[in-house]
């Protein structure tokens, strides 16, 4: 095929996604931005620019960075071991300790906030450690909540990596550190490096956990987006922090993109052959622990609150979650949310899956040009870009830009599920293209010389390696969807409301029962979650013999 | 978990995968359109404190004719923002919840359309200086200071009583309340300490944070998990909340209530609704409108919304007519003076709470 004729037909798959992307994304993040950058109807961009010098805004900018590379460096010291141990080692009950070690990652963050309140807060079991409002509190917040990325990603990168290098270098005589440090880490490194820039942008755009744990005392550009939009209607601030963000997203992909190339990253079908816990596998079983702990004592507190009225244990916040809510807090029971938002997350799911696998597809192909080389290396990082823009201006640019026809889409009952599945795309690509991108494309050449048609090669080349990835992406955008809360609320109707968004006025309702109600709704979001990660391990097929 | 497994239960669980893959497939929205033909819609936007028994609602679709619909999101504040940035493109055809503190801006906006909905007595009172028929006042309700009265006694500490001892040594780390910039109730404390201390206000609240005041996100951590009486039982005796809210404190068995409203720290809040300007369906919006000054709707007000009915002779539940008493002289900054300084406000409160 000529370069040209590559092009096109790299450009017509593309074109879905794109068009996805265009109308779901770009437009209503340009529009709000559009607004801010012509306040009057012309174009303003000192007054922009003169944002970025106020002091309070440098000093959320600060926040921002501090905070999230801390959080990525912990997440990532405490996700690592953990995902050798939960994938690698074989400890009894690993299934179980992978499924509840992803449940936080799904917790709406006001729950995350609430949970943690719940333990060091003033009247909380950890009070005395004083870490109330400190940002000692935001930052065990973030790592909670992003350890299960790392966990996940590398994880499963981890599973399906040859042991044969590893193996090798032991017999001939490396210790267990050194394979470590020359074998398995190098190999691992684009899975890392992948997780590590997700869960920078996660932390950098969280909003929820700032907010319930930092108090007012300490804010970050999301939170200050979050306030320049919705309370001071200062659209050239918010306008210029989400430039920013989009500048720091755009600019941590690029050196993502850079460190992730590897020469030759070949993932090889095996699969993993789990070792018996050995004196070397210490720290990591440790950390594992470390984590567990982090992750298990928030959610226990959750737990324990929700079933626990005025002193005696209660299941009454249970049973009260057929009801709306003392005071009627809601137009229709809990259980209804419930239901919506499977309902949802299903649509949510095979939506970002479809064009998860469509960008991946695209992304990993070799290249034959330069030119292409580039094309494909931007598309990649465009489909990362919902990950670093806030939901505030995403949620706003919805009703902002899609009111009018022919994008008349603000009432559509499938926009909902369409923001959750952006929001979990990039998730599902990170996830996706390493696999994809190990897979020698040599293998689909031979199929292809034998006679095999592009469908057959797909399925007998690529579908055997990226099956159970896919199916850990589909778990993961299934979560993603179950958990969404920012973009949601701006677009849910209150008759049909998902659990995070009835939660969330549960909460803001007076009442112990609401409150209790809240809890216990939270726990069951998170158990569905855990629930379906649980399945998804199940599911997992074993993949067709070695090479 | 064994590491291995038979090719043959591989395919039981592909197939178990399919299985499941088209059962969830039936829950999918796709193809889901569930509108009831015939009727025309009537779409409310409002805040996530929206809350009105069922009951009322389908009473408004059976006596009117038209379908509610309710899209929620945010506090008063998001609400208005919202309005101003789809105005002339509205996302639905009334709003309800646009506060005093608010109006203004809204007003100034040419958000809502010229109505003239007919007030019933006792309303006229509270509509917004210069509105010329646009929004209606539907409810008020006062922001005020409330104290754990059983925790000042066991404690044997006099309760405070003015905005004046709140910076007091005695009271120093007692005091939770919402923020300003986060939260409606806290906007609304905020401009009652403006109406109180004037340009002085911002001495007034270096001190209060100096006098270690927790300062929270919202009206929910404030009251449920810091203050004493909340869900959460926190640490916190004082807490700043609502007029009515001693009447939700009152032990099952009980005759009194466990905390207090402090009458001498209040703001008043005014909620009004209003049609949108360029809304599909005026008719229905006039209708919802008038449907929220009914006595029906006025009388189920307190236990929905905890704010008071503006309709003159509106009965009170019973525990409201005990223990939720009305401050006769809260303090008042006019929703002009808001409008003007509102944001120069928030950003020095900003400063001041986070320096």
């Amino acid at each position: 095929m000529s370069t040209a004729r590559r092009l096109a037909a790299l450009a017509a798959t593309a074109l879905v996604p794109l068009a996805v992307l265009g109308v779901f994304f770009v437009l209503p993040v340009s529009g709000m931005v559009g607004r801010g950058f012509w306040p009057h109807g012309h174009l303003d961009v000192g007054g922009v620019l003169d944002v970025l010098t106020r002091p309070e805004i440098r000093r959320a900018v600060w926040f921002t960075v501090w905070t999230s590379t801390v959080a990525t460096l912990l997440a990532g010291a405490l996700g690592l071991p953990a995902a050798y141990v939960l994938h690698r080692v074989a400890i009894p009950g690993r299934t179980w300790l992978r499924a509840i070690l992803v449940v936080p990652f799904v917790l709406p963050t006001v729950v995350v906030g609430v949970a943690f309140e719940l333990l060091i807060g003033q009247s909380g079991p950890l009070a005395f450690l004083g870490l109330d409002g400190s940002p000692v509190a935001i930052v065990a917040g973030l790592v909670f909540f992003n350890a299960s990325v790392v966990i996940r990603v590398v994880g499963g990168a981890w599973e399906s990596l040859d042991p044969r290098p590893a193996e090798a270098a032991a017999a001939l005589g490396a210790s267990p550190r050194q394979v470590l440090r020359d074998v398995t880490l190098p190999a691992l490194r684009p899975a890392i490096v992948s997780a590590s820039t997700v869960v920078f942008l996660f932390c950098a755009t969280a909003f929820g956990i700032v907010l319930t744990l930092g108090g007012l005392r300490y804010s970050s550009v999301e939170t200050q987006i979050y306030l320049l939009t919705t309370n001071l209607l200062d659209l050239q601030g918010a306008a210029a922090l989400s430039i920013l963000q989009l500048l720091v997203v755009t600019l941590l992909l690029l050196a993502a993109a850079a460190a992730r190339r590897t020469p030759d990253a070949g993932v090889a079908r095996s699969r993993a052959r789990l070792r018996r816990p050995a004196r070397s596998d210490g720290p990591a079983l440790l950390a594992t622990f470390v984590l567990l702990l982090l992750v298990v004592g928030p959610i226990a507190s959750l737990v324990v609150a929700s079933l626990r009225i005025d002193g005696a244990w209660s299941t009454a916040n249970y049973r009260a979650l057929q009801t709306p809510g003392a005071h009627q807090a809601l137009l229709v029971p809990v259980t209804d949310a419930v239901v919506n938002s499977l309902r949802i997350a299903v649509d949510a799911t095979w939506m970002s899956l479809l064009l998860g696998l469509t960008v991946a597809a695209l992304v990993t192909r070799r290249s034959r040009s330069r030119s292409e080389r580039h094309l494909r290396a931007v598309l990649d990082g465009l489909f990362m870009l919902p990950l670093g823009v806030s939901a505030v201006t995403l949620g706003f640019g919805f009703l902002v830009t899609l009111g009018r026809p022919p994008l008349d889409l603000r009432d559509s009952p499938l926009l909902i599920p369409v923001a959750q599945a952006l929001v979990a795309l990039p998730l599902v690509v990170r996830v996706l293209v390493p696999v994809l991108a190990g897979i020698d494309d040599r293998l689909r050449q031979a199929a292809a010389t034998l006679g095999a048609s592009p469908v057959r090669a797909l399925a007998v080349v690529d579908l055997p390696v990226i099956w159970k990835p896919i199916l850990a992406a589909a778990g993961f955008a299934f979560a993603c969807s179950l958990g969404e809360f920012g973009a949601t609320s701006f677009l849910v109707r209150d008759d049909r409301p998902t659990l995070p968004v009835v939660i969330f006025r549960l909460i803001g309702h007076p009442g112990d029962l609401n409150f209790g109600m809240a809890l216990a709704g939270s726990v069951v979001l998170g158990a569905t979650t855990a629930a379906v990660m649980l399945i998804v391990e199940q599911l997992r097929v074993p993949s067709v013999g070695t090479l | 978990m064994s590491t291995t497994r038979p090719h043959l239960r591989a395919s039981a669980r592909t197939a178990a995968a399919i299985l499941l893959a088209i059962a969830l497939a039936g829950c999918s929205l796709v193809g889901s359109d569930d509108k009831p033909a015939g009727t025309k819609d009537v779409v409310l936007v409002t805040h996530d404190s929206f809350v009105l028994p069922k009951q009322l609602i389908a009473g408004f679709d059976r006596q009117s004719g038209y379908h509610l619909v309710v899209h929620a999101s945010g506090d008063g504040g998001t609400l208005t923002n919202k309005l101003v940035l789809t105005q002339g493109d509205p996302t639905g055809d009334v709003a309800f919840g646009v506060d005093n503190t608010f109006a203004s801006r809204a007003l100034d906006a040419d958000v809502f359309a010229k109505s003239d909905v007919p007030l019933p007595a006792g309303a006229q009172q509270y509509v917004v200086p210069g509105d010329d028929g646009r929004l209606a006042p539907i409810d008020n309700g006062n922001v005020c200071v409330n104290i754990d009265t059983g925790w000042f006694a066991d404690h044997h500490l006099a309760p405070p009583r003015s905005l004046d001892d709140l910076v007091k040594p005695a009271y120093r780390g007692l005091l939770a309340l919402p923020g300003a910039t986060t939260s409606s109730t806290g906007l609304a404390f905020l401009l009652g300490t403006i109406g109180r201390y004037g340009d002085g206000w911002s001495a007034w609240w270096r001190k209060l944070v100096a006098n270690d005041a927790t300062i929270t996100d919202g009206w929910t951590q404030a009251y449920e998990t810091d203050f004493t009486q909340g869900g959460g039982h926190g640490k916190e005796p004082i807490v700043v909340s609502y007029d009515s809210s001693p009447a939700f404190t009152v032990p099952k068995g009980s005759h009194t209530s466990t905390t207090k409203a402090l009458l001498d720290t209040c703001f008043r809040q005014v909620e009004y609704a209003g049609v949108l300007t360029g809304a599909a369906n005026p008719e229905g919006a006039k209708a919802f409108v008038e449907y929220l000054l009914t006595p029906a709707v006025q009388k189920a007000l307190p236990d929905a919304m905890y704010v008071f009915p503006v309709r003159q002779g509106t009965p009170l539940p019973t525990a409201w007519a005990r223990f939720a008493v009305q401050p006769q002289h809260p303090y008042t900054v006019s929703p002009a003076q808001i409008s003007a300084h509102r944001d120069a406000w928030l950003r020095e409160w900003s400063g001041i709470v986070s320096g």
